[in-house]
């Protein structure tokens, strides 16, 4: 017998709701009341209908931006997942040095979106960057300002520097929460690693790998500074992501009507992926207990 | 609220969105229910249904935008609901 769901306690979170409604709610709704409207300063409006929707669906423009940023998206998630992982498989499961590696792992976590984007400006740079300089001495022709690919290659590894030890910190947790018994089963079986990894580790890190990708997804596809300050959207438009794009038109052109319509649409993206990510996660959460 | 530049149309979108949120909320209240498995293989309730249409909507009159154009918006509509029917009765 299937028990019935029973929705009577959502009325607790009311308070919350109210905060949320100020802060996070009616500012969105302002944002879609702009979006059907055109504006030319000192706070007069103009009925605009869906002209910037339509500009926005013809223009090569934020297709070529969210092109860039699907790709983006894809890059990093393709490198610090399997790479996430690898560190995790490799970490001391306990003792002194799980500490150590622990703690380095969380050091990047903790460094600021600003200054990471910081470090790697000054650490890329050919005529005083560490990085930059090496790679020029020994004869690589880098020069994140100038060409595409070495500005794509600097800021997928900066984020990859960023943030490969979170998805290696989860998949950790992950790692350890799977008991003894199931490797000493294994290897009465005589089970080979890879065997370990794909019956054993993989499906218990399942869950917590999903949040760390839903994560992973959401942050680098509405990532921002780090890309900005270190290439600011250069060489031409070539690392000019969503967000960079967005705040081009928003706040350098100030075109209310248009950025907003863009933040509509970029906000349904992200809203339908993260649901899928969810979706599947607490299906896989149900298929686990049950 | 005139300094927030509020236009009707944008007024009568979000009371429809309040009002189905609030009538879905009566509604499972009174009526409560077992979630569901449909085509897509997820449980899913009322309200997840309303979620899936209402973001489906959301894609199906940009999509239409973009293809069709802006003089037959409203026939976009029409689409979504055919879309909400089949996300109530299938998913």
């Amino acid at each position: 017998m299937e028990k019935t769901v029973n929705q009577k306690a959502w009325f607790l979170v009311l308070p919350v709701l109210v905060l949320v409604a100020f802060s996070a709610v009616i500012p969105l709704m302002t944002v879609v009341n702009y979006s059907v409207q055109d504006s030319f300063g000192q706070n007069n409006f103009f009925w605009a209908g869906l002209i910037w929707f339509e500009e926005l669906l013809n223009s090569e423009r934020m297709w070529d931006a969210l092109g860039r940023q699907l790709a983006f998206s894809a890059i990093i998630l393709a490198i610090e997942v399997p790479l996430g992982i690898f560190v995790a498989l490799n970490m001391p499961k306990k003792g002194f040095w799980a500490s150590v590696c622990l703690v380095l792992m969380s050091l990047p976590l903790l460094i600021p979106w600003n200054v990471v984007g910081t470090i790697w400006q000054v650490f890329a740079r050919v005529d005083i960057g560490l990085l930059g300089y090496t790679l020029d001495k020994i004869g690589v022709d880098y020069n994140y300002t100038q060409d595409f690919f070495a500005a794509w290659a600097t800021i997928i590894v900066m984020d990859v520097w960023h943030w490969t030890s979170l998805v290696a910190l989860l998949a950790y947790a992950g790692l350890q929460s799977i008991p003894n018994a199931y490797y000493q089963a294994a290897k009465i079986d005589q089970a080979s690693r890879w065997a370990v990894f794909r019956y054993i580790e993989f499906p218990k890190m399942l869950g917590v790998l999903m949040i760390a990708i839903l994560l992973r997804f959401m942050d680098s596809f509405m990532i921002y500074t780090e890309p900005f300050v270190v290439t600011g959207g250069g060489p031409g438009n070539a690392t000019t992501l969503l967000s960079i794009d967005l705040v081009k038109m928003a706040l350098g052109q100030f075109d209310l009507g248009n950025a907003a319509a863009f933040s509509i649409m970029y906000f349904l993206v992200i809203l339908a992926i993260s649901w899928v990510f969810y979706t599947v996660m607490t299906n896989l959460d149900k298929r686990d207990a049950g | 609220m005139a300094w927030m530049a509020w236009t009707t149309p944008t007024a009568i979108f979000f009371l429809v969105i309040a009002s189905l949120l609030v009538i879905f909320t009566i509604l499972a209240i009174k009526f409560p229910e077992t979630p569901r498995r449909g085509v897509l293989g997820i449980d899913t309730t009322r309200g997840d249904r309303l979620f899936i249409t209402l973001l489906g909507s959301a894609f199906i009159n940009l999509a239409w935008l973009g293809l069709v154009g802006a003089e037959l918006q409203p026939y976009a509509l029409i689409v979504c609901l055919v879309y909400a029917v089949a996300v109530f009765r299938f998913v």
